[in-house]
């Protein structure tokens, strides 16, 4: 990925990511994470993650800030905006957060950098040794393709499988768990 | 090119921005859609792991496994605690956490 790519695409995720903290009306912030969540796409696309980046527009902003934006109306939230703020808790939680970022670049300034490797023709081709010939995935690998969402299928259902189902599980208990919540109790 | 550290710099940064909004914010949704933020932070840098720790010449797909998991159960996980707000709110008329006090012994 370019590097003025990366660095527009982080200035709208981060931008995006403050503004929810500054919006003081719910419904903006919740378009402000969809702004991060846009930048936070294009960088995962930018990492050659196509399928993790489509999922994060389709699920994230599709999906979950949608549920939000309807929960928000749901409530119907107006005297939230108008609220006095005590000083004690923002100083506390700006010291924590600045105590936080500090960590991180003294870390990040000691740890050995990494340079990402090229995924050109030759290399892609060369992968294609370890996948059985005349497949889908050695195919597109020969034409100098990266063949994403093939990769990750055959991941998710060889060496993920049970995990997998596991999570399906988990959809289903959340889905009765939900229900179960939200129904009216009786009196 | 960007380089490994830039990206766990711009994560670790989200990371801060979605702490900072738990810890200032008193509006419980604003909260939670800053729970989200961390997620997707560390969503970032386990795909830019994956980029960068290359196996036989391809990204390491172990990462973007992890990925679609965490994606998978926070789905899971906003839809009970959207239902939860929702519950709360019929019962005490607020979702400000200043307002919610009667666990305080």
């Amino acid at each position: 990925m370019p590097s003025y790519l990366f660095w527009i695409f982080s200035t709208i995720m981060l931008i995006g990511g403050a503004a929810v903290i500054a919006f003081r009306n719910p419904v903006s912030s919740a378009l402000s994470v969809v702004t991060c969540f846009v930048g936070l796409a294009g960088l995962f696309v930018g990492l050659s993650a196509f399928f993790v980046g489509i999922i994060q527009i389709l699920v994230y902003t599709g999906a979950i800030m949608v549920l939000f934006l309807f929960i928000i109306m749901l409530l119907d939230l107006k005297d939230e905006e108008k609220r006095t703020k005590s000083l004690a808790p923002l100083v506390g939680g700006l010291v924590l957060v600045f105590a936080f970022v500090v960590q991180l670049i003294g870390v990040l300034s000691k740890s050995p950098n990494k340079s990402a490797s090229v995924l050109d023709q030759q290399t892609l081709a060369a992968a294609a040794t370890h996948f059985p010939a005349g497949g889908k995935i050695a195919t597109s690998l020969i034409e100098g393709r990266l063949p994403d969402v093939h990769l990750i299928g055959h991941t998710l259902f060889t060496d993920y499988n049970l995990p997998f189902q596991i999570l399906g599980v988990l959809l289903l208990v959340a889905t009765i768990g939900v229900i179960a919540l939200s129904k009216k109790q009786a009196e | 090119m960007a380089t490994l550290n830039d990206y766990l710099l711009v994560s670790g940064l989200l990371f801060a921005l979605g702490l900072a909004g738990v810890v200032l914010r008193r509006n419980i949704i604003i909260v939670f859609m800053c729970l989200e933020l961390m997620l997707s932070a560390a969503n970032l840098s386990l795909v830019a792991f994956s980029r960068f720790n290359t196996v036989n010449g391809l990204p390491d797909y172990n990462g973007q496994m992890l990925v679609f998991f965490v994606i998978t159960v926070a789905a899971a996980e906003v839809a009970v605690g959207l239902a939860i707000i929702v519950a709360l709110y019929r019962t005490r008329q607020t979702i400000h956490t200043d307002e919610l006090t009667s666990l305080k012994g």
